[in-house]
């Protein structure tokens, strides 16, 4: 017996026992065997236990039936990480032939309580490889509609790539990127799926064919906010394996150069300049005078060398605030430098860490001590954390 | 239906046990049998029959394979070119080809490489010029770019540069044993508890030294772990700890055993992370809190207890 559409909550709070249901008086419950002496046995509720043991008994039998069908859409929605429920119900299908339109949607009504969930998406395509390219429009809509919900769900996007590769529909995907950074310039995952578009899209004539225009869109970005790393790293991204490129390229000196100039939010600036000098960029004079105008006057003497003279700003960074957590810089670059003299002809890119806004994690590091510090615990747990980790 | 992350954690769980009952009661022919089935076409593994196909599945199954011996070339054939096929533009490597770098497959993407010898295949440089600005402020590691921190990367993340410490010497010559000292020199370093240190130089480094402070400052450096190990133990000793016991994600997040397996093994990477040699005891500096906060010590590839790893390496080798 099919059930109605979206009936899964109604379900729940009008649930007959199986052992009451008289399409199921024929079958005989097979219980969890956990063996002869369960060492940590999980307390299940009785309407759990119960639908996994009518579960296993079709499951053993191998029955796809109706029945059996209805009883995967109970065990699911009791445990929707049970694989071998997912996999027991697509068997169902394919013997059967239920209707696919109906699995998508029944998936679409438990997707946004389970979002994260390996086994759901993984049956959606499933579905929608066997629904072939007329699907298209609806998963995209799908994961756009996830996407909606959380703009990072790294399952979903993970889907939405299947879907364009498998089913097609890339003709609004660079669009959508462009639309999702506009509503956050800061989503890497948006980033990411742009670089998938420009590289993979039939539509589109490849990576270098694109490469112009989003060298400029990419710059823009930059400038609206160079502490942004996701930019960055994408621009680094289309020159990939071609470093000759990549240095030649006038306007990505020049922007390392403006944001230096501008004297903030300038990690990523110097970093991206460092990565220059070591694939063999000869920086003009300008790019010393930027340098050398963040020096502090404890510094010390300037560099000659300009890959040295960014090493030392970098350090400087790092060592600045004392009550801030600081992140190492590039020893393996200090070590070149020095072994080789110089940064001329290495080409180790290693890089240093960003220092972000002081103020958080100032602001993370008080909110955890007050906590521990209001439940009583902090002197202990600091200077004597050997009371939480001895048992 | 067995599938391959309950195999693995299985296959971790009964090696970390150890003894006589635990380690014979694995069915290796078996369990080899299973990681065949799950082997795809284009080299990857599914999770489980008809699974979903990734980067976790293979870190699972090589690491299964390798660690009960029991891996072959038809198992290894073309892993490698998948996985590489999983490193992104940014560096880091992706669950599936195309999807975003990802703390967790990253992890599990360089472990297996290495496992199968082929981890010079990847863009390492990138991989660490990712890896490296995954450490947030706050000293714990985010999973992506532009995400939040949670104590689980302590492992994904931060095992990473254990990985290569350990299996790939990213220095270029191996560094000499900490015990051997050349000059002395007081420098502000950035990654101890003390105001001032003693550095740990070698013989052929004294020229440099000599030079003055920032020299050997520079030349310390290279002692150091890439990651700010001292940051990231105070991130998991003061918000990842549940103040009743277990670990979490971050502040306000309930506690799990999950996040408490992972940020145990990633507060045991930190405090080991200075020496290469892992028979030596982690040196006091690099431990936050008193010395009886040192861990035993993980082995980076399988997230195992290194005694018990070398209990199991020697069984299975036997058999």
């Amino acid at each position: 017996m099919e059930s109605d559409e979206g009936d899964e909550q109604q379900q729940e709070a009008e649930r007959l026992p199986l052992s009451q249901r008289p399409e199921w008086s024929d079958v005989t419950p097979i219980p969890q065997d956990d063996g002869p002496n369960p060492v940590v046995p999980i307390a299940y509720k009785p309407e759990f236990s119960e639908t996994m043991s009518y579960f296993r008994a079709v499951y053993y039998s191998d029955e796809r039936s109706s029945r059996s069908f209805q009883l995967t859409k109970e065990a699911i929605c009791l445990n929707p990480g049970n694989y071998t429920v997912w996999h027991f119900r697509r068997q169902i299908i394919e013997t059967l032939h239920t209707d696919l339109q109906d699995e998508l949607a029944f998936v679409g009504r438990i997707a946004k309580s389970n979002s994260k969930n390996y086994q759901l998406w993984h049956h959606r395509r499933w579905v929608a490889e066997k629904l072939g390219t007329g699907a298209v429009n609806k998963e995209l809509q799908f994961t756009k509609k996830m996407l909606s919900l959380d703009a990072k769900n790294y399952h979903a996007w993970s889907y939405r790539q299947w879907v364009l590769q498998a089913l097609g529909g890339w003709e609004d995907e660079l669009d959508y990127c462009q639309i999702l950074l506009g509503e956050d310039i800061f989503n890497n995952s948006a980033w990411n799926q742009r670089y998938f578009v420009v590289t993979r899209s039939p539509l589109l004539g490849g990576l270098i064919a694109m490469r112009d225009s989003e060298v400029n869109f990419t710059i823009e970005a930059i400038l609206g906010n160079p502490e942004n790393e996701s930019p960055w790293r994408y621009l680094r991204g289309l020159y990939k394996d071609d470093t000759e490129s990549w240095i030649n390229d006038p306007r990505i000196s020049s922007v390392c150069l403006k944001v230096l100039s501008t004297k903030s939010n300038y990690v990523f600036a110097l970093s991206t300049l460092l990565d220059l000098i070591c694939h063999g960029f000869r920086p003009s004079e300008e790019f010393r005078e930027a340098i050398n105008a963040l020096n502090t006057p404890d510094s010390g003497p300037l560099d000659s060398d300009l890959g040295r003279a960014i090493c030392r700003v970098l350090d400087a960074i790092c060592r600045r605030a004392p009550d801030v957590v600081p992140i190492t810089c590039s020893p393996q670059l200090y070590h070149r430098v020095e072994s080789t003299g110089g940064i001329d002809g290495s080409h180790d890119s290693v890089k240093d860490s960003s220092l972000r806004n002081i103020s958080v994690v100032q602001e993370n590091i008080f909110a955890s001590k007050l906590e521990l510090y209001e439940s009583g615990l902090y002197d202990v747990m600091f200077a004597g954390s050997t009371v939480l980790f001895t048992y | 239906m067995p599938h391959l992350a309950t195999t693995y954690a299985a296959v971790n769980a009964l090696i970390s046990l150890g003894g006589e009952k635990s380690l014979p009661s694995i069915n290796r022919s078996k369990v080899y049998t299973f990681l065949k089935c799950m082997k795809d076409p284009s080299g990857a593994f599914r999770m489980h029959d008809a699974g979903e196909i990734d980067v976790r599945a293979c870190y699972t199954a090589i690491s299964v394979a390798s660690i009960l011996n029991i891996l072959d070339d038809e198992l290894l054939q073309n892993v490698g070119n998948y996985i590489l096929s999983c490193q992104t533009y940014e560096g880091g490597i992706a669950g599936e080809p195309g999807s975003e770098a990802h703390g967790g497959y990253t992890f599990c993407g360089l472990a297996a490489m290495i496992l199968i010898n082929e981890a010079d295949r990847l863009d390492l440089d990138a991989l660490i010029g990712w890896v490296v600005f995954r450490q947030g402020v706050e000293g714990g590691f985010q999973g992506r770019t532009n995400k939040l921190v949670d104590g689980c990367y302590s492992f994904w993340q931060g095992g990473v540069f254990a990985l290569l410490r350990r299996f790939h010497s990213i220095i270029g010559e191996s560094p000499t044993p900490v015990d051997q000292r050349g000059a002395e020199c007081s420098i502000d370093n950035t990654q101890t508890t003390t105001a001032s240190d003693v550095s740990e130089g070698d013989g052929s480094s004294d020229e440099i030294s000599s030079q003055g402070d920032e020299h050997c400052h520079f030349q310390h450096r290279e002692r150091e772990p890439l990651f700010h190990s001292i940051a990231l133990q105070r991130y998991l000793l003061l918000c990842s700890q549940d103040p009743r016991g277990g670990l979490r994600d971050k502040l306000r997040k309930p506690r799990d055993y999950y996040h408490t397996c992972y940020c145990l093994s990633g507060l045991s990477i930190c405090q080991h992370s200075w020496l290469k040699d892992e028979d030596s005891s982690p040196l006091p500096r690099a431990v936050l809190g008193p010395y009886s906060n040192v861990l035993e010590p993980v082995h980076p590839v399988f997230n195992i207890v290194l005694d018990r790893y070398h209990e199991a390496h020697e069984f299975f080798s036997r058999s």
